[in-house]
């Protein structure tokens, strides 16, 4: 809890830095997500109700109360991606990962959301992994990408 | 033609402001920090510049009304949410040259008094939120920002970077404030105007990254030579972004006045793959879709209100004949069922029972009656919705069945045209 | 106050400046639906049941909170209104159990009525979106499949109560009314006041059905099965049976619970004397030895529960005594057996409360004596009314029945216990009584009484300077607890209600629509109360002979060894 404590700490113990402090928990997770008793725990420290807190954080589409995958991958399905081949990554990647799109994979290394569009409309169809974007993608570009993060593992 | 915004884009780096400072930038705000703020909103207004955001409200006269307002403290508020699908041109401006935007929020501080400002940049922008960050760091370091600009006793200005956290509705005025606020992001009810009571319940200038950043340079060189950069009825120049089945993607500043014809195959070099072009999806997800017959409509807000279609944010997504108006449509409609924030009925509930009524026609199982309610149902989320997000959420669909109606009756009776709808 | 000229329908009025299309069209006799608004409370404008047309304006406008100006035209059943409301309508009743006919609400739905009058007669949509299921972990029964999402309790619970346990989670068609990771609401703050229940528009919120323990029990031949009914359901009750609030129908509640088939037909009211008894003995005892100030009442179970959640720092502050409902249960199984000879393990004891955190306070581990509970099953007004229908019985037609004697009589005090300022008044009837050593005539303590959230007076009684306050709904609770906390306020004796008005608004009591909870309703089951006490023959507690005969035959003093074992209890820091 000290890490949580010092991240409130910084955002002055303020209500009005819910959102802030909750990307920065989540960052520092380890799961990409919101472990519940440090909800809690932020809940009882910033002097809100739970359940207002819980409103929050299921209201933004990137928190995640359940652990999640250490890389969250991001297939963008807005009208540009979609004209220009996302469904073919999408195809590749539940194909290549085993997983539906909101799964985590066995191993727990990627988690595979549809997301709405991330702003790389002029690289479509692209896809997100963690912080990093990747663009101008077919299934075999992406396949290799995949790739190199487990690899990585 | 010279540039207003995107001048300095990949020549200087992005978070110095001696670079920015070398390029030109801070006239804007020297030159008015010698004005009256009342001759500074004149030459705004002057500018004929509109809300580059979507809503295309006349920067000068919000800006006018903002000052009137006796009450205190203002806060100065950047959207900078862009979740628009097709749109990343705030993205361009943030991630190259974010002092045109940090200048223009520091002399709009200057001419309302305010003391406080915040960029809200969408939670996806992590990276962009970074150099953000930086500039604005570096920005008081050399006395642009914080206490006592540019030496003058008492023009203090803080300006902070505030995350989204992965929510469209927030674009909406009064959600973003909410967010803001560290609460969910629900649009308020208005009035009253956040203008007169926004951030903090206090009275707020709120502007999109793309107007902030164009102030600058009005100041510096003119209202009216902003202006004549367009036409008559729109000022200045536009960050329009080309995407979809189109040669050459990418960020274009154009000057009003340029056809979207002129944009698409001049600058855009034309559909890909030597495939023609079926319609055109102009001005955000909630924008309107329209044949190549209206492409030779010059792109200004009079004359595409005249032919009853929005610029809204700039965003041109090209679709070629391959695809299939229905399939388009229902992929449209999923974007907005995910993002509607809930609050009120007709776009909560609507927007699902869009979805699942737009899927009857992919799947060949819709009736001419589901056609019918379709078309009600988009009427009543039109007039009755709660904000902006329920209100323009069946644009696409009545557009859509306005044009290509012939091929959702193609569907009903079971075919689609490009085969791309797998009937069931 | 400025005056604005509107045309609605074309009917031109004259309103108040800031009055909303809705009250404008009100005055003219124009019945404009609505759904999620709750005057005050909840005002989000969200459901847009209540679109009109207003001249000049795009789209359609929420009449609810579209304030009025000068020369505005209003159209409020135009074809594009129409058409609007009954797509809006079909929305709304898409994605909610209909399940009308098993439904608590049946008849009683307000979006039932908003349906029928708009003509819906079918739904042209197919699926439904899944919410989780029904919360049965306490006595706030939740469907989230029959949330229509108004967010009237959620602005109750938060606004009024300052409990804030539910809220909006997920977003779009997803969104639901829930407590946080949709657990239970017996394993968070919940406090079980009902208030939620009385907001909601439809059948979503309902109590703990316990009528069919109540039935069983009185089958059981071997039970004797004795039911206490609190003071306020004798004057909401009747509302089920289309009385107007606040009439008094004491008289064919007695009977009906006979022909219900109850051994003996006993009155709280006799245990809120006691009540007194104890409470006063306790209040005089902490003033005079110096015990911890100001002492605050414990009648009323959610704010216990309030209390325990949000302010440790006052629960040695909470009076020590059991509310009536406990007290009664624990003489009932002890005293009462003695004088019935009866077993006391066979003595089943049935509440009638006009409150649905009554059902969790019966349950709490601490409330019984011996190893047995104090009371065995708490049902609602609205309960009990059921239980008369489902027997037949012609409610209006019964003649009227007195009530059973040795825990029946009853003072005018014991019956002002059921609405807000009663305990405190009824407190300061005895306190003043003993402190003088005379009997007093002027015993109205007009200060304490009405509707206001928080009320305060100080009472001069021989010489000595009581200082109290009253509050009512946990929300004012907090209010009053902080100005406490920060020393501004030297208090002797709180008396605190966890629900707006006190127990003649439980969260038990009967729903009536359109004016369920308007202080019109609370005010006229209030005036039913003060009516009864103006009657009663005696107006002090510890002026009922029957519980002079209970302290003189077997309790002995007040705050002795028995009274302290049967009628005290503890709290908790939760």
């Amino acid at each position: 809890m000290q890490k949580v404590k010092e991240v409130l700490n910084r955002h002055g113990n303020s209500k009005d830095n819910l959102i802030q402090v909750m990307l920065e928990l989540q960052n520092l997770s380890g799961t990409n997500s919101l472990p519940h008793e440090w909800v809690e725990f932020v809940a009882v420290e910033l002097d809100m109700p739970l359940s207002r807190v819980y409103s929050v954080i299921t209201f933004y589409s990137m928190f995640g109360t359940e652990p999640r995958g250490k890389y969250v991958v991001e297939v963008c399905k807005s009208a540009p991606c979609h004209v220009t081949g996302a469904g073919s990554l999408l195809a590749m990647l539940e194909k290549e990962l085993q997983v539906k799109p909101g799964q985590t994979t066995e191993d727990g290394v990627f988690t595979l959301i549809q997301s709405a569009c991330f702003g790389a409309c002029d690289i479509s169809p692209a896809i997100k992994i963690g912080d990093k974007v990747y663009g101008n993608l077919t299934p075999e570009k992406l396949s290799h990408i995949v790739n190199t993060y487990r690899e990585v593992q | 033609m010279d540039k207003v915004l995107s001048a300095r884009f990949g020549k200087i780096k992005p978070d110095s402001v001696e670079e920015y400072i070398a390029a030109g930038g801070y006239e804007g705000l020297k030159k008015t920090m010698a004005m009256e703020h009342v001759d500074a909103i004149e030459e705004i207004k002057k500018a004929n510049l509109f809300g580059r955001g979507g809503a295309a409200y006349p920067t000068g006269i919000k800006w006018e009304q903002a000052y009137a307002i006796q009450r205190g403290p203002k806060y100065m508020v950047c959207n900078g949410d862009e979740g628009e699908p097709g749109t990343f041109k705030d993205r361009h401006i943030l991630s190259e040259d974010p002092f045109e935007l940090i200048e223009g929020m520091t002399i709009g501080a200057y001419i309302m008094g305010a003391r406080e400002g915040y960029i809200y940049i969408r939670g996806e922008y992590t990276a962009i939120q970074k150099i953000v960050d930086s500039a604005i760091k570096n920005a008081e370091k050399a006395g642009y920002l914080g206490k006592n600009i540019l030496g003058r006793e008492g023009f203090d200005f803080t300006l902070k970077v505030v995350s989204g956290a992965g929510a469209y509705v927030c674009g909406e005025n009064t959600a973003l404030v909410e967010s803001i606020e560290g609460k969910t992001g629900r649009p308020r009810q208005k009035p009253p105007y956040i203008k007169n009571c926004g951030l903090y319940q206090m009275p707020t200038i709120l502007n999109n990254v793309e107007t902030y950043s164009c102030i600058p340079w009005i100041i510096k060189d003119g209202g009216d030579t902003f202006s004549k950069k367009g036409t008559e009825f729109s000022g200045g120049t536009k960050l329009m972004c080309l995407s979809g089945n189109v040669q050459n993607r990418g960020v274009y500043e154009i000057p009003f006045g340029m056809t979207l014809r002129e944009l698409i195959y001049d600058l855009g070099g034309g559909v890909t793959n030597g495939r023609k072009l079926k319609f055109v999806h102009l001005g955000g997800q909630s924008g309107s879709c329209f044949p190549e017959s209206l492409l030779d409509t010059k792109i200004c807000y009079y004359d595409l209100k005249k032919a009853g279609i929005s610029l809204g944010s700039g965003a041109v997504v090209v679709v070629d004949d391959s695809h299939c108006a229905v399939d388009y449509l229902k992929n449209s409609m999923e974007f907005f069922e995910e993002e509607s924030c809930g609050k009120c009925t007709p776009c909560r509930e609507g927007t699902y029972r869009l979805v699942e009524l737009v899927d009857k026609f992919t799947e060949g199982t819709a009736t001419m009656e589901d056609f019918n309610k379709m078309k009600s149902l988009a009427q009543t989320m039109k007039t009755s919705s709660f904000c902006g997000l329920g209100q323009s959420a069946p644009v696409p669909l009545l557009t859509l069945i306005k044009y290509f109606e012939e091929e959702f009756l193609e569907h009903i009776n079971g075919t689609c045209r490009t085969g791309v709808c797998k009937m069931r | 106050m400025e005056m604005i000229n509107v045309t609605i329908d074309g009917i031109a009025v004259e309103v108040e400046k800031n009055t909303t299309i809705l009250e404008a069209a009100k005055k003219l006799n124009i019945n404009i639906p609505t759904l999620c608004f709750m005057k005050g409370v909840n005002e989000p404008g969200s459901c847009r049941v209540c679109v009109v047309e207003v001249e000049g304006w795009r789209g359609l406008h929420p009449a609810c909170v579209t304030k009025v100006s000068e020369g505005l035209v209003v159209k409020t059943s135009t074809g594009t209104v129409r058409e609007a409301r009954k797509n809006i309508l079909e929305l709304i009743m898409s994605n909610h159990n209909r399940e009308c006919l098993s439904c608590s609400r049946n008849l009683r739905c307000e979006l039932q009525t908003l349906c029928n009058d708009n003509g819906i007669d079918r739904l042209p949509y197919n699926g439904k979106v899944e919410k989780g299921c029904i919360d049965t972990s306490g006595p706030i029964v939740r469907d989230p499949n029959k949330c229509v999402l108004c967010g009237r309790c959620v602005s109750v619970c938060s606004k009024i109560q300052d409990v804030g346990v539910i809220d909006y989670a997920y977003r779009g068609a997803h969104m639901t009314v829930t407590t946080a990771y949709e657990e239970g609401l017996a394993g968070h703050d919940c406090i079980n006041c009902g208030q939620c229940i009385k907001a909601c528009p439809v059948g979503a919120l309902s109590e703990r059905d316990d009528t069919a323990k109540v039935w069983k029990a009185l089958e059981n031949q071997d039970l004797h099965v004795v039911v206490q009914t609190a003071p306020a359901v004798r004057v909401a009750l009747g509302e089920e049976f289309g009385y107007a609030p606040g009439t008094n129908v004491e008289g064919k509640m007695v009977t009906a619970l006979r022909r219900l088939g109850f051994d003996r037909v006993f009155d709280t009211n006799f245990s809120a004397d006691l009540t007194i008894i104890e409470e006063g003995n306790e209040l005089l005892d902490r003033i005079k030895n110096g015990g911890k100030l100001p002492m605050i009442t414990s009648c009323s179970p959610g704010w216990i529960k309030f209390c325990e959640h949000n302010y440790h720092d006052f629960l040695e502050n909470l009076s020590t005594c059991k509310s009536p409902q406990q007290m009664f249960g624990a003489v009932a199984k002890s005293y009462y057996p003695i004088k019935a000879d009866v077993d006391p393990k066979n003595v089943f004891v049935v509440s009638v409360m006009p409150c649905t955190a009554k059902k969790y306070e019966a349950d709490r581990e601490e409330m019984q004596v011996d190893g047995l509970k104090d009371i065995d099953a708490v049902i609602t007004t609205r309960e009990l009314a059921r239980m008369i229908r489902q027997a037949g019985i012609k409610f209006n037609e019964l003649e009227d029945g007195k009530r059973d004697s040795i825990l029946g009589a009853y003072s005018g005090a014991g019956t002002i216990f059921g609405n807000t300022g009663g305990v405190m008044e009824a407190a300061l009837r005895t306190v003043a009584d003993k402190l003088t050593g005379k009997s007093l005539d002027a015993i109205d303590y007009t200060a304490v009484r009405g509707l206001a959230g928080i009320k305060e007076a100080t009472v001069s009684i021989a010489g000595m300077d009581i200082k109290v306050a009253v509050a009512n709904g946990t929300g004012n609770a907090s209010k009053l607890l902080d100005r406490v906390k920060s020393g501004e306020a030297g208090y002797h004796f709180i008396e605190v209600m966890g629900c707006e008005g006190g127990c003649i608004n439980g969260g038990g009591q009967p729903i009536i629509k359109d004016k369920n909870t308007t202080d019109e309703v609370k005010a006229a089951r209030i005036k039913g109360l003060y009516d009864i006490d103006k009657a009663c023959v005696t107006r002090k507690s510890h002026e009922n002979p029957e519980i002079q005969k209970l302290y003189a035959e077997y309790l002995g003093e007040a705050g002795d060894h028995l009274a302290h074992k049967l009628l005290h209890t503890h709290y908790i820091a939760r």
